[in-house]
C-alpha cells in the first residue's frame, strides 16, 4: 500500500512541485549580491590587507631596524638592511617587501615593537606587472601616509584585546 | 518575358521580406535569452546575474556575441573538418527553419500546409543529426559520448512527444496549426490534456537537451559533450540554434496547447490585445518554466532519463489517447477530419 501510494504521489510531481515554489520564493527574495566596485563589504579592524610603513606624528618614521618582521616572516618575503644615520639613530636605508611572496599572515605586524609594519585595510593594488608588486620603502611609506587615518583607527578599535 | 520576371522577382521579394520579418526579432530573442536565462537563474540563487553591461546589463549578449565572434576557430587536426563544420550550420539553420509554420497570429504565417505539425515535428526530430555530426565530426571520445548520449535520448523522448501530439490532433480533426489553434477557441487544451500538457512540456526539455536532461552537454561529466572541441563562431552557431531551438519548442507548446494566438478569455479589455502579442506572452511564459526548470532541478542520471522515457512517458501517453479516443467516439464529439 505505501508502495503504491509512493507511486501515486510521485506521478503527481509533488516533490518537483514543492521545488519549483522554493525556487519561486527565491526569485522575489531580495539578493545577496554586493555591488562591487560601487559597493563593499565591511571589513573587520584586524583586515589584513596591504602593508604599510607609519611615521610618528612628527613625521619621524617608526621603523627602528630591529629586523623582527625580517626575521619571523614565513615567506621570507621581507628584506632589510641598517645603517646609523647621521643623527646617531638606527634606520633602515632598505626595506623592500616581496607582495609576489607575501602569505599576509600578519606575523610582521605582532612581532613589530613600534607599531611601524602593519598590514593596512587595503586590498585592491593588483598591478599589471609583477615589478610593481616589489615594494620599497618608498612605497611603504607612501603607503602609510595614505591609509594613517584608516589604520589609527583600526589599531586603536583592536587595542582593547591586545 | 519582362512581366513575368517583373511578378517572379517580387514574390521572391516578399518572401524574403517575410522571412526577414521573423528571422531578425528571433536572433535578437534568442540572445536575450540567453541574458534572461542567466537573470533568472542568478535570481533564484539570490545573485543579481549579469547586470554591467549597459543598463540591466542589456548589451551583455552582444558583448559575448563579440568576444565569441573575436575567437580563433579551432579545427582539431584529427576531425573530418566538412562534416565538423556542417553539423552547426545544420543545427542552426534547423531551428530557424522550423519557424516557416508557426503561426503569429490570424493568417499570419510564412507557409500555411497542412501538415504543419508534422513538419515541425520532423524538423525537431532532424536536430538530432546536428548532434550526431558534430560528436562523430570531432574525433573526441566526450564529444562521441555527448553525441551517443544525445542522439539516444532525443529518439527516446520524440516516440511520446508524438503520442501527445496525436491526442492533440484527435481533438482537433487537422494538422494544420492554425486549425489547431482554432479548435482551441473555447478552451485551451492545456485543461482537458492537462497530463499531456505536462508529459509534452518535459518531453520539451528533454527534446532540446535542457535541464534536468542536459545530459549530452553534462558539463561536470562530459566537460561540455558534442560542444567540446567548438570554439567561437561555430560554437555559437550551436548555442544559437540550441536557443532557438527552446524558443520553437515554446511556440509549439504554445499552439499545441496553450492557445495560440488565443487571448485567454474572449472578453473586452482581453481581446483587443492583438494575437501576436499572446502569442509572445505565452511563448516568454514558457520559456520562463524553462529557466526556472532548469533553476531548480539536478541533473536526471543517464538510466533514470531513459526509464521516464520508455517505461512512463510511452505508456502513459499510449494510454491517454486510447482513453482520449474513447472519450470522443462515447460523447459523439470526435471531429471532422478538417483540409484533408
Amino acid at each position: 500500500m505505501r508502495a503504491l501510494t509512493d507511486q501515486f504521489r510521485s506521478f503527481l510531481l509533488l516533490e518537483l512541485g514543492k521545488g519549483l515554489f522554493l525556487t519561486l520564493k527565491y526569485f522575489f527574495k531580495p539578493k545577496v549580491t554586493i555591488n562591487y566596485p560601487y559597493e563593499k563589504g565591511s571589513l573587520s579592524p584586524r583586515f589584513r590587507g596591504e602593508h604599510v610603513l607609519r611615521r610618528y606624528p612628527n613625521g619621524e618614521e617608526r621603523c627602528i631596524a630591529c629586523k623582527l618582521c625580517e626575521a619571523i616572516c614565513p615567506a621570507q618575503a621581507i628584506t632589510i638592511e641598517a645603517e646609523p644615520r647621521d643623527d646617531g639613530s638606527r634606520r633602515t636605508t632598505r626595506y623592500d617587501i616581496d607582495m609576489t611572496k607575501c602569505i599576509y599572515c600578519g606575523f610582521c605586524q605582532e612581532a613589530c615593537p613600534v607599531d611601524a609594519i602593519v598590514e593596512g585595510p587595503n586590498f585592491e593594488f593588483a598591478t599589471e606587472t609583477r615589478e610593481e608588486l616589489y615594494y620599497d620603502k618608498d612605497k611603504l611609506l607612501a603607503n602609510g601616509d595614505r591609509w594613517e587615518t584608516e589604520i589609527a583607527r583600526n589599531l586603536a578599535a583592536d587595542s582593547q584585546w591586545r | 518575358m519582362d512581366f513575368l520576371m517583373q511578378e517572379w522577382v517580387l514574390e521572391l521579394g516578399w518572401i524574403l521580406l517575410q522571412i526577414l520579418v521573423v528571422i531578425g526579432p528571433l536572433l535578437i530573442a534568442v540572445a536575450y535569452l540567453t541574458l534572461a536565462e542567466r537573470r533568472v537563474i542568478g535570481f533564484m540563487q539570490l545573485r543579481k546575474g549579469p547586470n554591467v553591461v549597459g543598463p540591466f546589463g542589456l548589451f551583455q549578449p552582444f558583448a559575448d556575441a563579440l568576444k565569441l565572434m573575436a575567437k580563433e576557430t579551432i579545427l582539431p587536426s584529427g576531425a573530418n573538418k566538412v562534416v565538423f563544420l556542417i553539423a552547426p550550420m545544420l543545427t542552426f539553420i534547423l531551428a530557424l527553419v522550423a519557424w516557416a509554420v508557426i503561426p503569429f497570429g490570424e493568417g499570419l504565417v510564412i507557409a500555411d500546409i497542412n501538415v504543419g505539425i508534422l513538419y515541425l515535428f520532423a524538423i525537431s526530430s532532424l536536430g538530432v543529426y546536428g548532434v550526431i555530426m558534430a560528436g562523430w565530426a570531432s574525433n573526441s571520445k566526450y564529444a562521441f559520448l555527448g553525441a551517443l548520449r544525445s542522439a539516444a535520448q532525443m529518439v527516446s523522448y520524440e516516440v511520446s512527444m508524438g503520442l501527445v501530439i496525436i491526442n492533440v490532433l484527435l481533438c482537433v480533426g487537422s494538422l494544420n496549426l492554425s486549425a489547431i489553434v482554432e479548435a482551441q477557441r473555447g478552451m485551451w487544451f492545456a485543461l482537458p490534456l492537462l497530463p499531456m500538457f505536462v508529459v509534452f512540456f518535459i518531453s520539451t526539455l528533454a527534446e532540446t537537451n535542457r535541464a534536468p536532461f542536459d545530459l549530452p552537454e553534462g558539463e561536470s561529466e562530459l566537460v561540455a559533450g558534442y560542444l567540446v572541441e567548438y570554439s567561437s563562431m561555430s560554437f555559437a552557431l550551436f548555442f544559437l540554434g540550441e536557443y532557438a531551438n527552446m524558443i520553437l519548442m515554446s511556440a509549439m507548446t504554445t499552439i499545441l496547447f496553450l492557445g495560440g494566438w488565443l487571448a485567454p478569455f474572449d472578453i473586452w479589455p482581453l481581446n483587443i490585445i492583438p494575437g501576436p502579442i499572446w502569442f509572445i506572452l505565452k511563448i516568454v511564459l514558457v520559456l520562463f518554466v524553462f529557466l526556472w526548470v532548469r533553476a531548480t532541478t539536478p541533473r536526471y542520471r543517464y538510466d533514470q532519463l531513459m526509464r521516464l522515457g520508455w517505461k512512463i512517458f510511452l505508456p502513459f501517453s499510449l494510454l491517454y489517447v486510447v482513453a482520449t479516443a474513447g472519450f470522443l467516439l462515447a460523447t459523439d464529439n470526435l471531429p471532422a477530419v478538417m483540409g484533408g
